[in-house]
């Protein structure tokens, strides 16, 4: 307990560095910190993004290769290569959210020293556009009709249609900027032969590539030409890969071989075991990744005809009343669920989308654990233990539910301790646990996928990709239900149909103000979860890494590259 | 008077002759089967199993499925002599449980694919006509890929047998079933190999030849001489059906994740095989133990019923 506490304590002092980082002034010349040593458990094939969708290859390029804009920590929008983050207010982005232009810094240089201009970007997104080559992050460029450059230093995106979210093309990890010069002849079908561009890419990043092995280590050196002066603090910076996770933990945590270890997929006991050597430690950060019970609002039994089980067609006869959906879901303790099941990697939620603050709605309705009131919402929508056995019934039905998931460790966990909760405010429940690859894999063919959804309750977790959660709420409208038209198709999983939560998606559509827009989704979130408790969230899992005691200014950032500010990284001194 | 004296200097070395009880075969089984060490060995213990498993929750009587999170990892101690699991429950109250599902499904899969095997087996060796037709049949059983058979078979019945007998005797027959009817296979063909060289020996023709019906042919001559195989097979059987089940709670199609089996108590231990060892050991001793002790059985029991072997 003591240890767990300490480790919480860690995750706080780091959580704060950032303060602490330009207070105490890490600065001095370029290169003073000697070398950073890096380990990613899934090594890095190539320095490209555009050909891979490899997070480990995108992340590595990430130290090279800049975007316009990055995420950071809480996923709000900070300007890299750029001036700043166009807006509707600044005038960047167009009233009918057609267009987005951005400002680029002037006097930014490449490592090779040519200057970094809007030809550049022009160029990438011609690159990746490319009808010939098969471009990895092209969903960065969907819906773009044209890039131009004004001047030498303002591009101009054009969009096919109104886009709430311009930040798409040149934002993030996934679409930096590449070198026109370099790659001039490297675009379309010649893309993946151009191996030494795409092994030592030129760029405007903290670092330049010297040595580069395939699946085996990157040796790089500090970028000569770096605009911030005094930056890198390290002149070298070796990123090894391979092994698996758990040695690389090690090699953090343990040993100290490494400074800085990536995505740490471990049981928390066994990370607590590794951090307890103290050479380093464990960091974890939260994307939008929610472990979820999913309510089914239409009926289930086996005795209906085949093509009407878990359609709309019939309600469900017990889930359908919201007083037993949330008497289900207060009896939860989702802390101890954190606990037993994620550690340091997991926190308790009630949302659908937990994260990134501008988004995520402060509900916390659903915690702590109420079994008394539990008991008295049930009893006030009429469920009552009449005959003594324990089990609640009503007009002769048993409050039985069958909650399914798919087989692991941790879910089966969830499932034996949701289960006795339950059975304390007299629900029976039956557990049922899937093969995932049935589960999840989608067979029209199969009634144990989870869209077909033949149970009451099941558990699984989602999320969304990047910062913005319109496609992601627009899951729950009445035409996504899976059902035999639609090849049991569908994202809605609840069959959850409300036409004012549909109106309300409509408008977020329209809306292209950032805070507007964050108000709405939190309105949509509360809808699905606080005030219907259709979707019942549980836990918030995060990502854990780790990094070594003498390794300063590590800020770990799930909506980006883990690196995107090695720049700042310094060695404390003792 | 006196006695006369018999001169006899080894008479006490001799059996007196006394009136000899009639020794009913049985015995004689029991006499030889008495003399393998390893199989009274056997026998005893999974005597012990069964009655743990029969007699043991009225002994100990915690809930192998009530949660009590406060105690969860602990060692072994007097509230819980097996120690806890990760969420607290008790592991020698889910020991007893599971042996409890394990030993049924075991011995009843067995039981079934026994039955099914002997029979095919028996009456393709014996009878020329259906050889070819059941050891097609036999060959085309072995030819199914069993784990798609096996999705397909629990697709199918699953809510049908769960709505009739509910949901854990419901997935018990199923299992049984679908174990039994998919490992018949082996028995058949060494039963029928064993009928086909016995069929050509001198007491069968003799029995043939004062006119013996071949239902009576089977079941007083050629079923005692394959008893043999059939025991071996039978053990190997319990064995298998217990590995076949854990194979199936792994995939999430045998019993409920709560229901505990020893196979899933190994499978559910293995993820802390580094920090509690002991939580393997006891449903993997518990497994081993068990079908050691019936493979001594099966093993004693073949030469106890071997006339051949018998009183050597």
């Amino acid at each position: 307990m003591r240890l767990k506490t300490a480790l919480w304590g860690a995750a706080a002092a780091v959580a704060m560095t950032p303060v602490m980082a330009y207070a105490d002034a890490h600065e001095g010349e370029r290169g003073r910190d000697g070398e950073v040593r890096v380990i990613y458990w899934q090594a890095v094939s190539i320095m490209n993004p555009f050909l891979s969708g490899g997070t480990k290859d995108i992340e590595g390029a990430s130290l090279v290769l800049e975007p316009l804009g990055r995420y950071d920590q809480d996923g709000n929008l900070v300007p890299y290569l750029a001036t700043e983050i166009p807006t509707v207010a600044n005038g960047g982005v167009s009233e009918d959210l057609t267009t987005i232009t951005w400002k680029i810094k002037p006097g930014i240089k490449w490592s090779d020293g040519s200057d970094f201009t809007s030809a550049d970007v022009v160029f990438t997104a011609e690159y990746c556009m490319d009808p010939e080559g098969g471009c990895a992050q092209l969903a960065k460029f969907e819906g773009v009709k044209s890039v131009e450059a004004l001047d030498d230093l303002t591009v101009k995106v054009t969009f096919k249609e109104p886009k709430p979210n311009p930040y798409l093309p040149f934002m993030g990890g996934q679409s930096p900027i590449l070198q026109a010069a370099q790659f001039a002849d490297c675009k379309g079908a010649r893309a993946p032969e151009c191996t030494e561009e795409n092994f030592n890419p030129i760029g405007t990043g903290p670092f330049v590539v010297t040595d580069f092995r395939p699946n085996d280590v990157i040796t790089m050196e500090a970028n000569p030409n770096y605009r911030e002066a005094g930056k890198p603090a390290f002149s070298r910076l070796v990123l090894k890969g391979g092994g698996d996770a758990a040695a690389a933990g090690r090699a953090v945590l343990e040993t100290g071989e490494y400074d800085y270890a990536w995505n740490l997929q471990l049981a928390p006991d066994v990370i607590e075991a590794m951090a307890a050597a103290g050479k380093g430690k464990p960091v974890s950060a939260f994307g939008t990744l929610v472990e979820r019970l999913e309510m089914n609002l239409t009926d289930p039994s086996p005795d209906l005809p085949e093509g009407e089980r878990s359609t709309l067609k019939h309600p469900h006869p017990i889930l359908s009343d919201g007083r037993v959906r949330k008497a289900l879901s207060i009896a939860i303790d989702r802390d101890l669920l954190v606990e037993v099941g994620y550690g340091q990697a997991g926190r308790a939620t009630c949302n659908l989308v937990p994260a990134p603050e501008n988004y995520a709605s402060d509900n916390t309705e659903c915690m702590p654990q109420d079994i008394e009131r539990a008991k008295a919402l049930l009893e006030e929508a009429g469920w009552t233990d009449t005959n003594g056995d324990g089990v609640r019934d009503k007009d002769g039905k048993k409050l039985s539910l069958l909650y399914q998931t798919s087989v692991n460790a941790v879910r089966q966990d969830f499932q034996a301790l949701i289960k006795q909760w339950w059975q304390e405010i007299g629900v029976e429940t039956e557990l049922r646990a899937i093969d995932a690859s049935v589960y999840f894999g989608g067979d029209p063919g199969s009634p144990d996928t989870f869209q077909r959804f033949y149970a009451d309750v099941e558990m699984y977790a989602n999320n969304f990709d990047g910062t913005d959660p319109e496609a992601y709420l627009a899951a729950y409208t009445c035409d996504k239900v899976p059902s035999p038209e639609t090849q049991w198709q569908g994202e809605n999983i609840n069959r959850f149909c409300d036409p004012a939560y549909e109106e309300l998606l409509a408008e977020l559509g329209r809306t292209g103000d950032l805070d507007e827009r964050g108000r709405i989704a939190k309105q949509l979130n509360d809808m699905v979860t606080k005030d219907s408790d259709v979707i019942v969230g549980l836990v918030d899992r995060g990502r854990v890494s780790a990094h070594s005691n003498t390794l300063g200014g590590v800020i770990l950032n799930t909506w980006d590259s883990e690196l995107w500010n090695a720049a700042d990284w310094y060695r404390i001194k003792e | 008077m006196t006695e006369p004296v018999i001169h006899n200097p080894v008479g006490a070395a001799q059996a007196a002759r006394l009136p000899e009880k009639a020794r009913s075969q049985w015995r004689d089984v029991w006499d030889q089967f008495r003399t393998h060490k390893g199989a009274l060995t056997g026998l005893g213990f999974f005597v012990f199993i069964l009655l743990a498993v029969i007699v043991g929750p009225l002994l100990w009587d915690i809930d192998p499925k009530y949660i009590d999170i406060r105690a969860r990892n602990s060692g072994p101690s007097l509230a819980h002599p097996f120690g806890t699991d990760q969420l607290g429950r008790d592991t020698l109250a889910r020991m007893i449980a599971g042996g409890r599902t394990s030993v049924s499904v075991g011995l009843m899969a067995m039981a079934l694919s026994l039955v099914l095997g002997t029979f095919i087996g028996v009456l393709a060796g014996y009878f020329r006509r259906l050889d070819g037709l059941f050891m097609r049949f036999t060959d085309l059983f072995l030819a199914l890929p069993l784990l798609p058979l096996l999705l397909v078979i629990i697709l199918l019945f699953r809510d049908a047998l769960r709505s009739a007998f509910g949901p854990e005797a419901g997935i018990f027959i199923l299992i049984v079933g679908v174990i039994g009817i998919t490992s018949w296979m082996q028995t058949a063909r060494i039963v029928r190999g064993d009928v086909l060289a016995l069929k050509e020996r001198e007491f069968v023709l003799a029995a043939r030849s004062i006119g013996t019906p071949s239902r009576r042919m089977i079941t007083r001559h050629i079923l005692p001489n394959v008893m043999s195989p059939i025991m071996v097979s039978a053990t190997l059987g319990i064995a298998n059906a217990i590995i076949t089940e854990s194979a199936l709670s792994f995939l999430g199609l045998g019993f409920p994740s709560d229901f505990p089996t020893w196979g899933r108590l190994l499978f559910d231990s293995t993820d802390y095989l580094q920090q509690y060892p002991e939580r393997v050991m006891w449903p993997g001793l518990a497994i081993s133990l068990t079908v050691l002790s019936v493979n001594y059985i099966g093993d004693g029991l073949r030469d106890a019923l071997d006339p051949r072997i018998r009183g050597r």
